[in-house]
């Protein structure tokens, strides 16, 4: 098994956590992972992206021309990205800030308004755990139970926190259904 | 044991850490960063030295000073950097004193890209100063690789009391993966080891100089001597090199470090389209694994393609020194910071292979 996934959106909305987290969590569950940021001018201001690579097996290019899946967080990035989807993959977008236009009709489609589940809960901090929460749903690359170990571990065992974002991963996964 | 997920320039430095290390001096620049900052928080936790001189040229001529009084001393930086601290690795070199040094290639020449990219093969290798001399030249292609090498060059640079190299792209500094630490060395407990060259003074005094300014031809030449000497011992017992699926292949790719990744997937591809594709890896780009290249199989291979982060690539004399003319050499790459996909290097296969259909 080999997945690669294009995260991408506004600096700040936790892009890189994202990948990070989905790093961590493969590597304490005993499998392969490479996160891959990306830096350049775009950083100031623009759209913050980065590719992660989850295996079970080797990992060889950091980056290839098509990956698996591309998690949008907002409208520029699923613009910028959706051509290098792989036919077959799926585009999972934030649809609290993001709109499905069409332009690809051989990808799954999941649509999740990630920033309004956050509000619901209670803390607009928590919405790239909500995409998380569905990515892992939606992919089935790990476990609920493996990503919250990794979560206590880096984003701290408060009881308050913890309780806040295993709820966000939660309602990512129950929200998360592909549509064709 | 459970795995670390490190970022590449923070795991080199906690491998230097490991590997003794207690003193590094650095000045800042992209895409090496970490690096400084790790060592920033990292050296005062273990007794050792930080510095962020006033300019590359001061830091690593700190690096000698630490290195005269028996200190595991390095320094990082990128491409333009490296070409500042020029002066102060050749001294290092020439005063025989042994030192890391770290360099995050960057996108070209002058101030170049901040991208991944392997703009400073040739610098490496050839001439990374004036004078004639050579230094070790390691290149991880991936983060695990990073620490190990790291952690063997300051061995390497005791040994032979000279500098090394850790010559990595970008993408190696930046990315995380799991990786096991290698366990912790005693840092070296002698304030004053003995290391480096002494000043000839033919009046004598008891003064005890390290330097590179010998001042009698005879005596420089005895050294320059010796380093030839010296070189040729690394070509014999230091060379390193990872052979991929070489036993039947026809179509060789010669990469290095991150391309040399790529690389690997795009033969996976290859060999499910019936091409017998494999790879040599150089690890240590000096010395070059010349010998690996001169035993494959003339009869069978039928071209090399070498592949790297640069254009025009840089390696591609040091391969047709290992083969000859006896098989030709094409040449695929990306450069100033844009992607080297393992689709690039599939494709540029495939159309050398139709071309030689024709």
């Amino acid at each position: 098994m080999e997945k690669k996934i294009t995260i991408a959106g506004f600096g700040g909305q936790g892009v890189m956590a994202i990948g990070q987290m989905l790093g961590y969590a493969s590597c304490k569950a005993g499998g392969n992972a490479l996160f891959l940021p990306k830096y350049g001018p775009e950083q100031r201001g623009g759209t913050a992206n980065c590719t992660v690579t989850l295996a079970d097996v080797e990992i060889g290019a950091p980056e290839s021309r098509y990956v698996d899946t591309l998690i949008a967080l907002n409208q520029p990035s699923l613009e910028r990205f959706l051509g290098a989807v792989r036919p077959g993959g799926l585009v999972l977008l934030n649809s609290s800030l993001c709109r499905w236009t069409g332009g690809r009709e051989d990808v799954k489609l999941a649509e999740i308004p990630a920033d309004d589940i956050a509000r619901e809960i209670g803390s607009p901090k928590v919405a790239n755990i909500v995409v998380i929460g569905a990515y892992i749903g939606l992919s089935g690359v790990l476990t609920e139970r493996q990503m919250l170990d990794a979560i206590e571990e880096k984003l701290g065992k408060r009881p308050e926190l913890l309780e806040m974002n295993r709820l966000a991963l939660k309602r990512g996964m129950e929200s998360a259904t592909p549509r064709t | 044991m459970e795995k670390k997920f490190l970022k590449g320039n923070e795991a080199v430095a906690e491998a230097a850490i490991l590997a003794g290390c207690r003193f590094f001096a650095g000045y800042p620049i992209t895409p090496q960063n970490e690096i400084p900052e790790y060592m920033a928080r990292r050296m005062p936790q273990v007794g050792g030295v930080f510095l962020q001189g006033e300019s590359e040229t001061a830091s690593v001529c700190m690096v000698y000073g630490a290195a005269a009084m028996g200190k595991l001393a390095m320094t990082s930086s990128s491409g333009p950097g490296i070409s500042l601290k020029a002066e102060g690795i050749s001294t290092l070199a020439g005063a025989q004193l042994p030192a890391v040094i770290v360099n995050v290639m960057r996108g070209g020449p002058g101030l170049g890209t901040i991208q991944a990219a392997q703009s400073d093969y040739l610098h490496a290798t050839k001439a990374m100063g004036h004078g004639g001399f050579r230094v070790l030249v390691l290149a991880p292609s991936t983060v695990q690789e990073a620490i190990d090498l790291t952690y063997k060059a300051f061995g390497l640079a005791v040994k032979y009391q000279n500098p090394a190299v850790v010559l990595m792209d970008g993408w190696i500094g930046s990315m995380m993966e799991p990786v096991t630490l290698p366990e912790a060395k005693e840092p070296v407990k002698n304030a004053y080891t003995g290391w480096g060259t002494r000043y000839y003074n033919p009046s004598g005094t008891d003064v005890d100089v390290v330097t590179s300014c010998l001042l009698e031809p005879d005596r420089q030449e005895l050294l320059n001597i010796h380093f030839g000497e010296m070189y040729e011992t690394w070509a014999r017992d230091e060379v390193m090199a990872e052979e991929y699926m070489l036993g039947d292949a026809e179509y060789v790719i010669v990469a290095y470090g991150t391309a040399a990744r790529a690389a690997r997937t795009a033969i996976g591809s290859l060999r499910e389209k019936g091409v017998k594709a494999g790879m040599l890896r150089p690890i240590s780009l000096y010395p070059f694994p010349y010998d690996a290249l001169k035993r494959l199989d003339k009869s069978r291979v039928r071209c090399i393609l070498d592949t790297e982060m640069t254009l025009p690539v840089q390696m591609k004399d040091d391969i047709r020194l290992g083969v000859t003319d006896a098989i030709p050499v094409h040449s695929c790459g990306r450069s100033g910071g844009v992607v080297l996909t393992n689709e690039d290097i599939e494709d540029a296969l495939l159309r050398i292979i139709e071309e030689e259909g024709k």
